[in-house]
């Protein structure tokens, strides 16, 4: 029995081998499945390409990446954050994306200089408070919350989450270490509890009564307010968006995008798909499905989203942001951010 | 007898076999040979002291709690007769069926701030959340009973085998000295089965340092999580390496301890009178107490959460179930049974060869490559990653040289990596059960079989099978309900357009769609529930048969 069952393991990895084929795609997806394989299938439907899809945490698809080296069967690496896609690019991951016909309809921030990521769609972290239990006058910059009024009165994520890491080091990036750290310290100070659960928990804890602020990423809360369950988007009715910062240096966005494998054995297919999420429809899918910014410019955005209210983006390259996540980390473990 | 040199050919696949499953976990010791100053300065100033203290309080909390659950059932159904014990038997092994951190999920969805219960204590005392008190399920409380839940079967499974395997004998002869009830099991019953009990324990605590899923979504920071955050968020692959080190190193202690208490412990059944005790009647108040007392574990850890569960995925149902959906079904089943048979040939291998060619370097061989499972599956899965792809990159080197092609990834991204991973992880799980199976089977039959004329393999086979038939079918429910609801390291290694229900519920759940999830959860309960209800027919049978 035992003998059986070997052979057939045998058998069944020998028989998944080959994997350069005009017709195919192999994507390392950290987005997760019920995210990207709808618009990955639209591709397949029009392009004929068809696609191998594995998702995974993004730091364990670099990994596998890195030690797979120039047999890695992966052609495109897709991320929900810069700052993978960057390291991505650090270790060498990666080769050149051919970006020419976007220069004109992306933001450059949103490319990286050397052409070896780019973004597909934007999100946006501003704060989440309660209108009845905040003055939103108090409330117009992330300095603000260190104030001893807000003491208790905070939920945010764990530290561990890269949202919460890219947040920090684009703080780095504009306001240095020190000033970073010190926020950071006091801050923490005001958390209503340790950090738990992920973005939605924070918005449910606001309505619950437990905080009176939140921090979480537009396209939860514009998921909520869009809920086929009442009661979801009757929560997602009780926070209202604050965006902060928008007298100085923006509200902090980051982007989902992706990078071309080093060795991909299908580049010319990755860099198709690359064109194909930019396209106008595909923008438009993100814009209405996932609630996500578009990146390209002339695209809507959902009227969710449009109801949070225009708001200014910090105006940085996104790769310092990639660049100071380690830092990042380092001063959050400091301030005694779990 | 005739004398035997050490190195027989079997034996050699006791070592390749050995070497092969120790490769990913030697891999991660290899680590501490490039020391990490600045990073442990870091955590030694930061988080180093948390990560040791929940770890170890979790651990070791969630060993007494299941020593005691697990042995106290396992009493009262191996010893006491009461209207429902053949029900009650088995449904007390359901919570097995129950990931860990699925059953965090539904009770924070049920009891959190923001879950239904106490939004209905709010509303209706018009209350706001600071004028009451309600426990916080996502604590490290919370996070001991949960794991608790979930790990007590494996202490009641040994505990219960051991002990309705006790025979008649002892018990008569403690009668006639006046020495019965609970003095009975303290002096008499307890000693004897602490063995499997504390395999079983050690077990849970294994488990319960290994967890992640659980203590992350509880916002516990653990060595696990540390692992994760100092590999991801710190980008210090090697430095999360040396945490996993650490982590092994308490295991190892664990182990060692175990080993140590049990040294001296080897206990045969009596040649003639095999037969169990019969079993005490009790009065109906007692019988009550005792259905309730049974019922209570598996009510919380597997039939509340189960209910929540159902009702959100038929909620859910349209949406989720479609032609993927199945394929996820068997591939999750076939994988699970697929390293349930892998993992428990292995162990039969090595712990007869224990038995047998007892020696310091195949012992501590067998040792090595059981280390994995005190090892969380995502360091687990980076190991074997390595190892595979290293044979890989050999092998295309080969087949270059020789035939001038590449033939790419024949072991990495293919379900041989998963597979691996899986026996590293889960072989001491089949070998803990197959040991303790074989302890109670006295040398002496070998010697009577061998003097007939039977060899070895022949003894293997028509003697020790048989009587070892519940503890290698426990060994197999075991690694196939754990396989399957395994996480990490299947997330990591599984090949292309790959999935499995766990991951599927893990996707959902971390995209905070638990209703979602429920679909694909309430699929790996009842998956796992059919091993259950064939293992507790199976062992009736095998008992029957003994008797």
């Amino acid at each position: 029995m035992k003998r059986f069952f070997k052979l057939v393991a045998l058998v069944s990895c020998v028989s998944v081998a080959s994997f350069a084929n005009a017709q195919e795609l192999n994507v390392y997806s950290a987005r997760k499945e019920a995210l990207i394989k709808p618009l990955l299938d639209k591709f397949s439907a029009s392009t004929g390409i068809s696609v191998n899809l594995v998702t995974g945490n993004a730091d364990a698809l670099i990994t596998r990446l890195k030690s797979e080296g120039k047999y890695s069967p992966a052609d495109i690496l897709i991320t929900t954050d810069v700052g993978r896609l960057y390291r991505a690019k650090e270790q060498g991951l990666t080769q050149t994306i051919d970006t020419t016909s976007f220069n004109n309809l992306i933001s450059q921030n949103y490319i990286d200089p050397q052409g070896h990521w780019i973004g597909f769609t934007l999100r946006a972290r501003p704060l989440m408070v309660a209108p009845g239990r905040v003055d939103k006058t108090q409330l117009t910059r992330m300095e603000d919350l260190t104030d001893p009024q807000w003491r208790g009165r905070i939920c945010v994520r764990s530290s561990s989450n890269i949202y919460n890491q890219s947040m920090v080091a684009a703080m780095i990036e504009q306001l240095g270490e020190d000033k970073t750290q010190t926020w950071l310290n006091d801050f923490v100070k005001n958390f209503a509890r340790t950090p738990k659960g992920g973005d939605r928990d924070q918005i449910k804890a606001v309505v619950a009564g437990q905080c009176d602020i939140a921090i979480a990423n537009t396209y939860y809360l514009a998921g909520m307010a869009s809920d086929d369950d009442e009661a979801i988007r009757e929560t997602a009715s009780k926070v209202e968006v604050i965006w902060p910062n928008q007298q100085d240096r923006g509200a902090h966005v980051n982007i989902s995008g992706a990078a071309i494998a080093k060795y991909a054995p299908n580049a010319a297919s990755a860099q198709k798909l690359v064109n194909f999420m930019l396209q106008e429809d595909s923008q438009v899918w993100y814009a209405k499905t996932n609630h996500e910014y578009p990146l390209r410019q002339g695209v809507a955005q959902s009227a969710v989203l449009t109801s949070f209210g225009d708001f200014k983006s910090e105006n940085i390259d996104l790769s310092r942001v990639g660049e100071l996540n380690r830092q990042a980390v380092i001063l959050m473990d400091k301030a005694g951010w779990k | 007898m005739k004398k035997r040199n050490w190195r027989e050919p079997w034996l050699w696949a006791v070592t390749v076999f050995s070497l092969l499953l120790a490769v990913p976990v030697l891999l991660i010791f290899t680590s501490v040979l490039v020391p990490q100053y600045e990073l442990w300065h870091h955590l030694f100033e930061t988080v180093l002291s948390d990560y040791v203290y929940h770890s170890l309080l979790i651990a070791f909390s969630v060993g007494a709690l299941t020593l005691i659950l697990g042995t106290g059932l396992a009493w009262l159904v191996a010893r006491y007769e009461f209207s429902g014990r053949r029900t009650l038997q088995w449904l007390i092994l359901l919570p097995m069926a129950m990931p860990a951190y699925i059953l965090a999920y539904t009770y924070t969805g049920m009891l959190d701030v923001a879950g239904p219960l106490q939004t209905q204590l709010r509303d209706t005392f018009n209350w706001t959340y600071h004028d009451y008190w309600f426990p916080d399920v996502r604590s490290l409380g919370g996070a001991i009973v949960m794991l608790s839940l979930v790990l007590y079967p494996y202490v009641y499974m040994l505990a219960r085998t051991a002990f309705s395997e006790q025979s008649a004998s002892f018990y008569e002869a403690s009668r006639s000295m006046g020495v019965s009830g609970f003095a009975y099991f303290r002096k008499v019953a307890f000693p004897l089965a602490r063995p499997a009990i504390l395999t079983g324990t050690a077990l849970a605590m294994m488990e319960a340092f290994a967890d992640y899923g659980t203590v992350q979504y509880f916002g516990i920071s653990t060595f696990t999580t540390g692992i994760f955050r100092t590999w991801n968020g710190l980008g210090n692959a090697i430095g999360a390496a040396q945490l996993a080190a650490v982590l092994t190193s308490f295991v190892l202690v664990l182990l060692l301890i175990e080993k140590h208490s049990r040294r001296r412990l080897r206990y045969f059944h009596q040649g003639q009178n095999q037969h169990s005790a019969k079993r005490l009647t009790l009065s109906p108040v007692q019988q009550l107490w005792t259905v309730l007392f049974c019922l209570l574990p598996v009510a919380l850890g597997f039939i509340i959460p189960s209910v929540q569960l159902t009702f959100w995925a038929i909620e859910r149902a349209t949406s989720q179930v479609d032609e993927q959906f199945v394929n996820l079904i068997w591939n999750s089943f076939y994988l699970a049974a697929s390293a349930a048979f892998i993992a428990v040939g292995l162990a039969i291998l090595f712990a007869y060869a224990k038995r047998l060619r007892s020696h310091w370097l195949l012992n501590s061989q067998v040792q090595l490559a059981s280390l994995g499972y005190a090892i969380p599956g995502t360091v687990i899965a980076i190991g074997a990653m390595l190892m595979l792809s290293a044979a890989d990159d050999a092998l295309n080197q080969l087949t270059e040289a020789l035939f001038d092609t590449s033939v790419g990834l024949v072991f990495s991204g293919t379900l041989v990596a998963l597979l691996l991973a899986y026996s590293v992880r889960f072989l001491a799980v089949a070998l803990h059960n197959v040991e303790a199976g074989l302890q109670r089977i006295k040398p002496s039959m070998d010697d009577a079989a061998r003097a007939m004329g039977l060899s070895p393999f022949a003894v293997l086979q028509k003697v020790h099978i048989p009587l070892l038939r519940a503890s290698v079918l426990s060994a197999l429910l075991l690694v196939f309900v754990d396989v399957l609801k395994e996480l990490p390291a299947t997330l990591i290694l599984r090949p292309f357009n790959f999935n499995t229900l766990a991951v599927r519920t893990f996707e959902l759940a971390s995209e905070e769609r638990l209703q979602d999830a429920a679909v694909p959860a309430v699929a790996i309960v009842l998956v796992g529930l059919l091993p259950v209800v064939l293992l507790t027919r199976a062992l009736e049978l095998s008992k029957n048969e003994a008797n």
